[in-house]
């Protein structure tokens, strides 16, 4: 790991936050993925169109990256498929009792310091950080 | 309009995810592993984000309203709760376990991973039932 390992992913962050300020600017909404699919899900009137877009354009963005750099798309670490389905069902449940995940609370909420956001992010790390070190002493 | 800008940040969002490293959970896991070898890579991506977001959107909320909507839509939630604390902690988990968290595991969906789609299609079901259950939690 050196400095320059850090360069992409902090450009890539900036992208994020880029396209995270392109939808509060024009679109008045909080880029949080876990939101977004909730708010697909759920019958909302009006709504139907800035979702299914900002959808739209997130998977239409991997299609586009994964044919210009596939390398992005590196598997070296898997759970088993059964334990994949499990971490599925944990992550949607979390991220809705909990009102976001590391897009809605790690960048739009940290980024208007809001305090449920600080505390959410935490605590995601956290539990986050003991669940592997947990698997790794069960490996 | 608003639906294209919509569209375009969905794809800037997903280009930034993929550069970023954060579709390889790998990655994830290195970096949660804090007491292994620890990967700093995804705070240099949060770190970016925060960065341009924080210097934008000051900016951005400082006008009355969006461009293509009449109002911001921030969440009205303020207070510190259970709910939060428990559902962070919980979503903590499934991110340990599988070093996907829900934005990378819709963009690696193109890839067809095996276990990711399994994850994806789990995430989302999950997702619908609780709100059909439970409703919208952005509505609490």
């Amino acid at each position: 790991m050196t400095l320059s390992d850090l360069v992409l992913p902090a450009i890539g962050g900036v992208l994020i936050g880029t396209a995270a300020t392109v939808l509060l600017m024009m679109n008045g909404r909080v880029a949080g993925i876990s939101g977004i699919v909730g708010g697909l899900l759920t019958e909302q009137k009006g709504q139907r169109g800035w979702l299914g877009s900002f959808l739209g354009g997130l998977l239409l963005g991997g299609v586009a990256m994964y044919l210009v750099r596939p390398s992005a798309f590196t598997v070296e670490y898997a759970p088993s498929l059964p334990l994949a389905i499990v971490a599925g069902l944990i992550v949607g449940v979390g991220t809705q009792l909990g009102n976001g995940c590391t897009s809605g609370h790690g960048v739009c909420g940290i980024s208007r310091f809001s305090t449920r956001s600080i505390v959410a992010t935490i605590t995601f790390i956290a539990t986050g950080a003991i669940t592997v070190a947990l698997m790794r002493s069960l490996r | 309009m608003g639906n294209v800008t919509a569209f375009i940040a969905g794809l800037l969002f997903a280009v930034g995810l993929a550069l970023a490293g954060m579709t390889q959970p790998a990655k994830i896991i290195g970096f949660l592993d804090f007491f292994g070898r620890w990967d700093p890579s995804l705070m240099a991506v949060m770190a970016g984000a925060i960065a341009a977001h924080v210097f934008f959107a000051r900016r951005a909320l400082r006008v009355e309203r969006p461009l293509f909507a009449e109002r911001f839509d921030l969440t009205p939630l303020r207070h510190l709760d259970a709910r939060l604390i428990a559902g962070s902690a919980i979503f903590g988990v499934g991110w340990g376990i599988s070093g996907l968290c829900p934005g990378p595991a819709l963009v690696a969906l193109v890839a067809r991973t095996p276990t990711t789609v399994a994850f994806a299609a789990a995430m989302v079901a999950a997702i619908a039932v609780y709100r059909a259950v439970l409703g919208d939690p952005a509505a609490a």
